[in-house]
């Protein structure tokens, strides 16, 4: 196994480190964290993927190194837009929870 | 002569990195705050520094090893300003639990 | 033992270890704070892979920018953190959870280890082009020549994130400013530090936008360095974060995109196509494109972090 493998391994492994914390952290921000891992396991892929099409003097492929790179920009600013969601979510209603509220109490807009 | 420069790189390197070595261990070891940050400036200051003596006769161009002076210099700025705000936190928090 | 493999291996290991501690630890400050470390060390595996100009953007952005934003967010959240703790679930979900992880992770592992061999690759036709644009760095060459439309698009989608953030204040507070009044404590060491770091910081933007044409660099890194100086001034309280009403704030947002779609018309008469550069005008355009964009990039970063107005534009 060469290097390249190697970091595609870390990258799948990431994937499904970061979709477990997902699915089990109650807390929004932790899922906003374990999504942003989501992410940068596909990145790490596709530079996996540059990697392995290394020619010509280049160190990789530039094509997916520039897709990388717009994609942590526009990663950035999705995680921005969720954390001041969650940030509005916790002063409209007092809590951050992302469970819907009990019928008796109706929350507050 | 390349040799030497060889055996510097090598031997400053792994002084460096005994310290950032130290720096850890006392992180992980030390009561509170304070004494962990006193710690980590040893691993900023020494074992960065040492690092980055001994990849200077590995450079390319002047202009290449004076920007790993830079680096070391912003590192240690940081690490001082960072320190300084932790620790006036952690003396205003008083001691730990 | 394969030395540069034994490098890799233990990198591996390390982001493999930070991720599941952050994923894993019970204080959500400190998986902020694991996150951060985590991105630092990702640059470190891009530099591994040869891609600097993505080392450069994952550090800067995914571990500065997204630590600074997520550390504020955790700082106000930490009060209700208890009261949501008590949703987690059970040990089935959990193992279902596992399960349905190490599905997607031994799926995706099978697709790497299947990848064809000799790989597929366009450095080819970049290496036959490039000398048409006037660039040296490839990467930049793809981004704003060869695939321009895709950076466009980004820029205005940008653009549409802060529209969105900007939208979630209360209909009291639209125009005002986003944050909170920091304190200028003028002999304290943030102010010191505020005071020391910006000028330099804007130099080694400068420099990291201009060389980006040769080697790697280039806008997005320079625009991010631009927008952490400028968010530690106002955290440092030497500067005010301006009022979102503001006539200059706004079109500082907009000319990038304005410069980017405006060249790329112009491109239609003169080359024949959208985004098409006239012969020897390629390096040209392409820097005014790019420095029109990291002025409109180091506002937008450092306006995202800042998040919606809190107060209103008076104050």
């Amino acid at each position: 196994m060469n290097a390249s493998m190697l970091y595609g391994m870390c990258g799948s492994a990431l994937v499904g480190i970061g979709l477990y914390g997902l699915i089990v952290n109650p807390q929004p921000l932790r899922k906003i964290l374990s999504f942003n891992l989501i992410g940068s396991g596909v990145f790490l892929l596709f530079g996996v993927i540059a990697r392995r099409g290394a020619a010509l003097g280049m160190g990789g492929d530039p094509v997916p190194q520039a897709l990388v790179i717009t994609g942590i920009v526009v990663a950035f600013s999705a995680t921005a837009l969720a954390v001041a969601l969650l940030l509005r979510l916790q002063e409209a209603s007092g809590s951050a929870t992302l469970s819907s509220p009990e019928p008796a109490d109706p929350p507050d807009a | 002569m390349s040799l030497l420069l060889d055996l510097w790189t090598i031997v400053a390197v792994s002084a460096g990195v005994f310290f950032f070595l130290a720096g850890t261990v006392g992180l992980l070891r030390f009561p509170d705050t304070l004494t962990r940050l006193h710690a980590l400036t040893k691993a900023d200051n020494l074992g960065l520094g040492l690092v980055v003596l001994g990849l200077l006769p590995r450079v390319s161009s002047p202009l290449a090893g004076l920007k790993l002076v830079c680096v070391w210099l912003l590192v240690m700025l940081a690490g001082a300003i960072g320190s300084q705000l932790i620790a006036r936190v952690a003396r205003r928090s008083g001691p730990p639990a | 033992m394969n030395m540069p493999l034994l490098v890799d291996g233990s990198l591996v290991v390390l982001i493999l270890a930070v991720a599941i501690w952050t994923i894993a630890v019970r204080d959500s400050f400190a998986a902020v704070v694991g996150y951060a470390i985590y991105g630092l060390m990702l640059a470190l595996a891009w530099v591994r892979l040869a891609a600097i100009d993505a080392a450069l953007t994952e550090a800067a952005i995914g571990g500065g920018l997204t630590g600074v934003l997520l550390i504020r967010a955790a700082v106000r959240l930490r009060p209700t953190e208890s009261v949501v703790a008590v949703e987690t679930p059970g040990r089935f979900v959990k193992a279902l959870a596992a399960v349905l992880a190490g599905t997607v992770s031994a799926a995706l592992a099978v697709v790497v280890l299947s990848f064809p061999v000799p790989a597929p690759t366009l450095a080819p036709q970049v290496a036959g082009h490039i000398a048409s644009t006037g660039l040296g760095n490839a990467v930049t060459a793809v981004l704003l020549a060869f695939r321009a439309t895709d950076t466009l698009l980004e820029a205005v989608v940008l653009v549409f994130a802060l529209i969105a953030v900007w939208s979630l204040a209360p209909d009291r507070l639209w125009g005002g400013r986003p944050g909170p009044r920091y304190h200028l404590e003028a002999n304290g060491m943030l102010a010191y530090l505020a005071r020391l770091l910006p000028p330099l910081g804007i130099i080694v933007a400068i420099y990291v936008f201009w060389v980006g044409a040769d080697l790697p660099g280039g806008k997005f890194q320079a625009g991010t360095l631009l927008a952490a100086m400028w968010l530690l001034a106002i955290m440092a309280g030497l500067t005010d974060a301006p009022p979102v009403s503001r006539g200059w704030l706004r079109v500082a947002l907009v000319t990038g995109s304005v410069v980017f779609l405006a060249i790329g018309f112009a491109g239609v008469p003169l080359a024949g196509a959208f985004l098409a550069y006239p012969a020897g005008y390629g390096k040209p355009l392409i820097l005014v494109i790019e420095a029109a964009s990291m002025l409109s990039i180091a506002v937008t970063l450092a306006l995202l972090v800042l998040g919606p107005p809190e107060r209103s534009a008076q104050q």
